[in-house]
């Protein structure tokens, strides 16, 4: 009960936070793209924002605690491996993103918009991850 | 520079990234949970209901605070992508199978991982971020066009 409120919390300002920083507008995050075009550096801001926040805070809990308030233990990714899935998946990622302008967070967030177009990539997205999915059991 | 420091959009920016940046820390702090929206989106797909219940509550609050932001502000709500539509679902399956294989995107790595100075993660947001300029690249200034 009390994570779901941290949860319902959390993902309150997370999605309140894409909204304010215009992070759910393609066209913004495509801005930032366009490195060698007319770049738009909103999106290295809305990094800074968070960052400056969460990381003082990950490594003071990663220091000096030992488990967090409402739960037994963080939760960490097992892996530590810089491989080829690490890169090759991330390169996708990047192609996929570049092509819409949309990354997980803020198609998400972008479906309460209304837009056809977003269910239509988050749908795609859906299957590209469950495709993966399944291909990772099959090995 | 000064101006591009204290224009509007900036200050929005740092403004929601530090609302992104709460968001995480507590998330973190109360719960030891990553805030990585494509881990919490697919594993909707993988693992049993009962083990999902706060990655759907915060998913669907992450939809409302959206829809909430834009109605206390008054702001409009913004554009939907410009891609057309054999290149949207491509975008899609990329963005979906990329971020399973790679294990994180813009938030789990870009924001969560790097304020852990995860190795990993900084070079996970490197690669996306480079391959995402260059495709960017090609398709606008290269291919000349709207896709």
């Amino acid at each position: 009960m009390k994570q779901s409120i941290i949860a319902i919390l959390a993902g309150l300002l997370f999605g309140a936070g894409l909204a304010a920083s215009d992070m759910n507008n393609p066209e913004r995050v495509q801005g930032f793209l366009d490195l060698f075009g007319s770049w738009d550096p909103t999106l290295m801001f809305v990094m800074i924002g968070a960052l400056i926040i969460a990381t003082p805070i990950y490594q003071w809990l990663l220091k000096k605690r030992e488990k967090p308030i409402f739960a037994s233990k963080f939760y960490l990714p097992a892996s530590k491996l810089i491989d080829t899935k690490l890169i090759a998946g991330s390169a996708m990622f990047g192609l996929g993103w570049a092509l819409v302008g949309y990354c997980p967070g803020p198609a998400i967030a972008a479906l309460g918009y209304g837009y056809t177009d977003v269910y239509i990539f988050v749908i795609a997205m859906m299957i590209g991850a469950k495709a993966h999915q399944l291909l990772k059991k099959q090995s | 520079m000064s101006e591009l420091l204290t224009s509007p959009d900036t200050i929005n920016a740092l403004f929601g990234g530090a609302l992104i940046g709460i968001a995480c820390a507590l998330l973190f702090a109360f719960n030891g949970r990553i805030s990585g929206i494509c881990g919490m989106v697919f594993s909707l797909m993988a693992t049993r209901f009962s083990n999902n219940i706060w990655r759907i509550l915060f998913l669907l609050s992450m939809i409302v605070g959206s829809l909430l932001f834009h109605g206390l502000t008054d702001t409009p709500f913004p554009v939907a992508p410009d891609t057309s539509l054999p290149w949207l679902i491509t975008g899609g399956l990329l963005v979906g199978f990329g971020t399973s294989l790679g294990n994180g995107c813009t938030s789990g790595h870009g924001i969560s991982g790097i304020a852990r100075l995860s190795p990993r993660s900084m070079v996970a947001t490197l690669t996306f971020m480079a391959s995402a300029i260059a495709c960017f690249y090609i398709v606008k200034h290269v291919l000349g066009g709207s896709i």
